[in-house]
């Protein structure tokens, strides 16, 4: 991926963005589409924010977050990137449930979950037509303060089973849980699961450096290992921003800066606070981030193998489903995703390549405050949970891998730098923060994960085309 | 612009936002959305793509006025009077 260096720059930008998840760089791509002077600022030594991947020795690759996306990606990646993008696409067929309310298989479609809603929960169908139509005709303009927990009760009462098979995914997904807004269920289940789940051939990997490329044939520059420091405003406008790099301080002037960074990092750290409205700001500080997550991956020593099991397996032990026991650090709630060579299959570095990453939802607080010790522990735990639970499934798991390690929401924070190791941006009242940000400092805009409707791959890209609008709006008043 | 260059237009957008379906057939007095697939992340390129090429600025609240193909018309002909 040739990458610029930051001594070679431009004098100025007409948008700096600063960092490279799928919000960040889809705002930078279609900026660039739009014949602005476009600068993309990474602090990680790679592009992608969480929609991330690492390599390890034996030949490994685990990606991050490449779990399963909506069918909605297809669209956007060829409105917002490009054919090839689009073309790697391809639906993932094997996701299942496992817990002991109930083992199903789903296509994740609106036609397949109601043959299971009403054939094996037995739920009347009017009661499923009524909770799909009110799902389906949500607006995220709506002053409705149900809650996902409470539309349940209403159309499903006392069916704890069915509660968890219509929540547990999405809470994977975006870390909503029974007590957020309902709107936000309905709105991420709508496009989440009426078309079945999809993922990226080629890996996270190949898709990143797709982007990357697409962006700078569009005449995007992309510096990586460059850490802002700071939005620089003036007179309640954007003036650019200052970096550190090789030790040095650089100011880098912008028309306008488009922040990939959290959003509460994006008001609070990098920017001096006397440049907001007073009442504006202390009301931003009830911003709630939203949970972090644990992971373990699993990569199978070269040559071992095991016959498919599903794509996406959603596991739990617990007899019955809560919030508290799904965030639990204890919690026996985790779900597989399993990567099989055809992943990367014209990838001959990673030919026959089998790897299983355990993804657990998690609370950053639980995690921070542990000694050195306390926390070599509690790694090794999620380790020996995953392992056990994954043995049910793929005998001999253990042995079958030459590398095992595990990840924790400090892991999170430290190569997104979001405040408590946020896996999925913010609460429901971030979104508007991050929508009127530019009204608070002109040229100042904010693209990412937030409000849990813009959260996931999906939302994000979504939302960077959203924000590039804006900010398009901007530099050509 | 007359109405029905700013018609071609609007179509010639539409066209290059979805390109698999036959917008001949496009009944101008009915809603896009109803006709065509088309969401609300596709109104948005619409109007990109006007501001790009018209340099003209059409505010959120005015998306409205692109529910049906006339409607964008009568909305678009006072703003490309002089395009």
């Amino acid at each position: 991926m040739p990458i610029s260096k930051l001594t070679n720059l431009k004098s100025t930008y007409d948008s700096v963005i600063i960092g490279s998840g799928l919000g960040g760089l889809t705002c930078a791509n279609m900026l660039a589409r739009q014949g602005h002077k476009v600068l993309l600022l990474e602090h990680h030594f790679q592009l992608g924010g969480l929609a991330t991947w690492f390599t390890r020795p034996n030949g490994h690759i685990f990606d991050v977050s490449l779990h399963g996306f909506p069918y909605g990606m297809i669209k956007s990646c060829r409105r917002y990137w490009n054919k090839e993008i689009k073309n790697r696409i391809v639906q993932l067929k094997g996701i299942r449930f496992v817990n002991p309310q109930y083992q199903l298989e789903s296509t994740f479609t609106r036609e397949h979950f109601t043959e299971l809603l009403e054939n094996h929960f037995k739920i009347p169908r009017k009661n499923i037509d009524g909770f799909f139509e009110t799902i389906f005709n949500m607006n995220y303009y709506e002053d409705n303060t149900q809650t996902t927990g409470e539309l349940f009760e209403k159309y499903f009462p006392n069916r704890n089973d069915v509660h968890r098979f219509l929540l547990e995914p999405i809470t994977y997904a975006n870390g909503s849980t029974l007590e957020d807004l309902a709107l936000t269920y309905g709105i991420v289940f709508s496009n989440f699961m009426s078309k079945g789940v999809y993922t990226f051939q080629g890996g996270t990997d190949k898709m990143i450096a797709l982007m990357a490329e697409e962006i700078q044939r569009n005449g995007g520059t992309i510096c990586t290992n460059t850490k802002v420091d700071k939005i620089e405003i003036e007179n309640k406008k954007v003036q650019g921003v200052s970096v550190t790099y090789k030790n040095q301080q650089i100011f880098i002037p912008a028309k306008s800066v488009v922040s990939n960074a959290g959003l509460v990092n994006t008001i609070f750290d990098l920017t001096d606070k006397e440049h907001f409205k007073q009442d504006w700001i202390c009301q931003a500080k009830k911003i709630r981030v939203n949970s972090s997550s644990s992971q373990v991956y699993f990569g199978i020593k070269k040559g071992e193998s095991f016959p498919f099991l599903g794509d996406l397996v959603f596991t739990s032990k617990a007899e019955t489903f809560t919030t508290d026991e799904l965030f639990d650090f204890n919690t026996t709630s985790q779900t597989f995703s399993i990567y099989y060579p055809e992943c990367r299959a014209d990838n001959s570095k990673y030919e026959n390549h089998y790897a299983v990453v355990s993804s657990l939802n998690a609370r950053y607080e639980d995690w921070v405050n542990l000694s050195k010790d306390d926390y070599a522990i509690a790694k090794e735990n999620l380790i020996k949970r995953a392992s056990s639970d994954l043995e049910k499934f793929i005998p001999g798991i253990v042995e079958k891998s030459d590398w095992i390690e595990a990840a924790t929401p400090k892991t999170f924070k430290r190569y997104t730098l979001h405040r408590g190791g946020s896996s999925f941006g913010t609460k429901f009242e971030g979104l508007e923060y991050s929508r009127n940000l530019h009204k608070q400092v002109a040229g100042l805009f904010h693209v990412g994960s937030v409000g849990i409707i813009m959260s996931g791959w999906l939302g994000a890209m979504n939302y960077g085309a959203i924000v590039c609008n804006d900010a398009d709006a901007y530099l050509r008043k | 612009m007359t109405r029905d260059d700013i018609k071609d237009v609007v179509l010639e957008i539409i066209e290059d936002i979805n390109d698999e379906e036959d917008l001949s057939k496009i009944d101008g007095d009915k809603a896009l959305r109803d006709q065509i697939e088309l969401d609300s992340m596709d109104f948005l390129d619409i109007v990109m793509e006007l501001r790009k090429r018209f340099q003209i600025q059409i505010p959120e609240e005015d998306y409205g006025n692109f529910e049906t193909l006339n409607k964008s018309v009568n909305y678009l002909e006072p703003l490309l009077a002089d395009k």
